[in-house]
């Protein structure tokens, strides 16, 4: 006779560990970027090809400034989750251990640089 | 108490034996694009470091970026990050349990890929 109820055995037996969370995750940051996203390529896609006065000309100002940290921060973050989903997928074992905490680094390599480079610019 | 199928159980169904379908295609493409776009987020934060760096270090990246090739992953990440965007969308869409008998998930399929370029050719219009 097992002592453990069905469901105690399965909560966090899922392929996260936190399923529930981490696709709770992915909704509010989907939604977030639903909205961020077309003024970010906007922002971002005018910028590209300019001189460098008007690249920092253009991030020195608060709202292009703030609004590609908040998208580059939610956008990278959603990746990162989404990533380590594709890699429950199809790795198993430390494999899978190893490329969830290269995906973290990653991000928050990305995040930290972009972060670094436009307080530097708005500042 | 069901102690059913406790040994190991299949990571993924075999996508290999499935004639392609919308619903499996739109899908894959929605993880292919989504992990694509780190590349291009780097290479714009690249740019931006470079901006913030020095004018020699931005001519470089500058460079990069509006070079044929540059333009190429750029042109290919603004159809990524639309054709995810629209896939987002539907994806919260089925999230709210709409739309997810085949023939309208088939057709949200063809309207995120001829969306996704539609979206494309505005923005290069239009930025």
């Amino acid at each position: 006779m097992r002592y453990l109820t069905a469901r105690k055995r399965a909560v966090g037996k899922g392929a996260s560990g936190t399923g529930t969370e981490h696709h709770w995750y992915m909704q509010v940051s989907a939604v977030a970027l639903a909205f961020l996203v077309p003024t970010f390529i906007y922002i971002v896609g005018s910028a590209i090809g300019g001189t460098q006065e008007e690249v920092l000309a253009t991030f020195a100002r608060p709202f292009p400034a703030i609004l590609t940290g908040i998208t580059l921060f939610v956008g990278v973050m959603h990746f990162n989750k989404g990533a380590q989903m594709m890699i429950e997928d199809y790795a198993r074992g430390s494999m899978r251990k190893i490329l969830i905490m290269f995906v973290i680094g990653l991000s928050y390599a990305t995040i930290a640089t972009g972060v670094f480079a436009l307080g530097k610019i708005a500042l | 108490m069901a102690d059913v199928n406790r040994g190991n159980r299949p990571l993924s169904p075999h996508l290999s034996i499935y004639r392609p379908q919308m619903t499996s295609m739109s899908s894959i493409l929605t993880r292919i694009t989504g992990n694509a776009l780190i590349i291009s987020v780097m290479l714009i934060v690249w740019w931006l470091l470079a901006a913030a760096t020095s004018p020699a270090y931005f001519d470089l990246a500058n460079g990069v970026l509006t070079s044929w090739f540059g333009d190429i992953v750029l042109v290919l990440s603004t159809l990524g990050i639309w054709y995810h965007f629209l896939a987002g969308l539907r994806h919260l869409y089925f999230d709210a349990g709409h739309g997810l008998d085949i023939e309208t998930a088939e057709k949200l399929g063809w309207g995120m890929m001829i969306g996704s370029v539609v979206l494309t050719v505005i923005t290069v219009i239009v930025v």
